[in-house]
């Protein structure tokens, strides 16, 4: 290589001008951000990405947090300068909004267990069965739980709404204390549906209508006490001519027919 | 070294001083090697992040011993020939034209036009190189790396560098008269 070859010099000086600096958004599609928020439960902190809500917890401090985040997600965890835009008002009304979340990384069945909680009303709750059925795996009742109990995103998707039908409110990723404290919150009359749970009450008719629900949906709550009407299960309720809400679903389609 | 320093401390943070230190010779050089621009992102995200996983594994000795830079590149380059190989069985993408490099806002625009338009013919011709030779001149002259370290990245012996480089200039500057030439 020849440097008094005025060719081969402006060759190298195009080659030496060919560098460009990263554009800005470079970084934020290989590290997530963080931030604490005030939500419905205390020391919560979030992470996300480029592409959305990624990390929810409860009751960590910052390090526990990032090392929990570390090991599920292997990407790096930088602060955030404010939290992303619909974050805030999701976690006070419970309802998500079109705040994005990112779900890379579960499983497909996990996916469809989170897409189906995600349908539960504030205010509501439904059994782990029919999240099952909703997701498109009638019999993976505990799988089920295991996914729920896998939410990177609770609060978001509030898997806390799930309960079991005997009565029980069940796990939750952050104690059933927490849970039972949420679902009071959300104006859900725990004492009640355990009650009717225990006596073996899983669904609510109305005589007028002859449709029947989950106790908690909206339209069981206005049936007037004297046109009430408790059913074991949705057999029970078809013998006796009630047909299922469609909003509450008790019949819970699959995710095809939903 | 600032940048092992920090990794040393915490790694997040470590990790934030680190892309600010490397962002750019990292991203030039995967922009010059695959010649597009979106491509380049997708090699520079990757590279980065299998760095950050890498470092979530090394221990502090490990993590002192590191030279950022050639280690970085390193890992670039072995994300993008992993992807040569996988691109060779899809089909070929568009024509370089597709993503033409946005305008830097602090240049004039005379001065812009004159650049873009040489390093479009430069990033053009590059392209036309074989791929070993365009890692090499790539490194040597838009990233200007000393060629011992890119030996280290590209793990050749350093004569094959040279040769790889000064083959490579000679083509670029033969493509170069031809297209001067109007043979284009």
């Amino acid at each position: 290589m020849s440097s008094t070859d005025p060719a081969a010099d402006a060759l190298l000086a195009g080659l030496a001008g060919l560098g460009a600096d990263a554009p800005p958004a470079l970084l934020d599609r290989i590290a997530a951000r963080r931030v604490e928020v005030e939500g419905p439960l205390e020391h919560l902190r979030v992470a996300f990405t480029d592409r959305g809500v990624a990390f929810v917890r409860a009751g960590l401090d910052e390090a526990e947090f990032a090392s929990a985040f570390r090991e599920r997600f292997a990407r790096p965890l930088l602060p955030a300068a404010r939290p992303p835009a619909g974050l805030v008002p999701a976690l006070r009304t419970g309802r998500l909004g079109d705040l994005p979340l990112d779900l890379r990384g579960l499983s497909g069945f996990e996916a469809a267990v989170l897409r189906a909680a995600a349908t539960i009303p504030r205010g509501q709750v439904r059994p782990y069965a029919w999240v099952a059925r909703r997701a498109g795996r009638p019999k993976a009742v505990r799988a089920v739980g295991s996914a729920l109990g896998r939410n990177p995103v609770p609060l978001l998707i509030p898997c806390h709404r799930v309960t079991r039908s005997d009565g029980s409110l069940g796990e939750y990723v952050f104690g059933a204390a927490a849970k039972e404290r949420l679902l009071r919150a959300e104006d859900v009359d725990v004492d009640e549906v355990t009650d009717m749970a225990r006596r073996g009450v899983r669904l609510v008719g109305s005589d007028t209508t002859g449709i029947v629900c989950f106790p908690t949906c909206a339209d069981a709550r206005r049936i007037a006490p004297s046109h009430r009407r408790g059913f074991r299960d949705l057999a029970a309720a078809a013998a006796a001519g009630y047909r299922p809400c469609l909003h509450c679903r008790p019949d819970g389609p699959g995710p095809s027919a939903a | 070294m600032r940048v092992v320093a920090a990794l040393s401390g915490d790694l997040d943070g470590g990790f934030a001083v680190l892309y600010e230190a490397y962002r750019g010779p990292v991203f030039s050089t995967a922009l010059r090697l695959c010649g597009r621009w979106a491509e380049a992102e997708d090699l520079s995200a990757e590279a980065f992040l299998r760095a950050y996983r890498a470092l979530c594994g090394y221990g502090p000795e490990r993590i002192a011993e590191l030279r950022p830079r050639a280690w970085l590149l390193t890992i670039l380059a072995n994300v993008w020939r992993n992807g040569l190989r996988t691109a060779a069985r899809k089909p070929p993408p568009g024509p370089l034209e597709d993503a033409p490099d946005p305008p830097d806002p602090a240049e004039g625009v005379e001065d812009a036009a004159a650049r873009h338009e040489t390093g479009r013919e430069l990033a053009g011709l590059l392209a036309a190189l074989p791929d070993a030779q365009r890692a090499a001149v790539v490194l040597r002259h838009v990233t200007d790396l000393p060629v011992a370290e890119i030996a280290e990245v590209l793990g050749v012996p350093e004569g094959t560098v040279k040769s790889h480089v000064s083959r490579g200039l000679a083509r670029l500057r033969r493509l170069h008269d031809q297209g001067e030439g109007g043979i284009r």
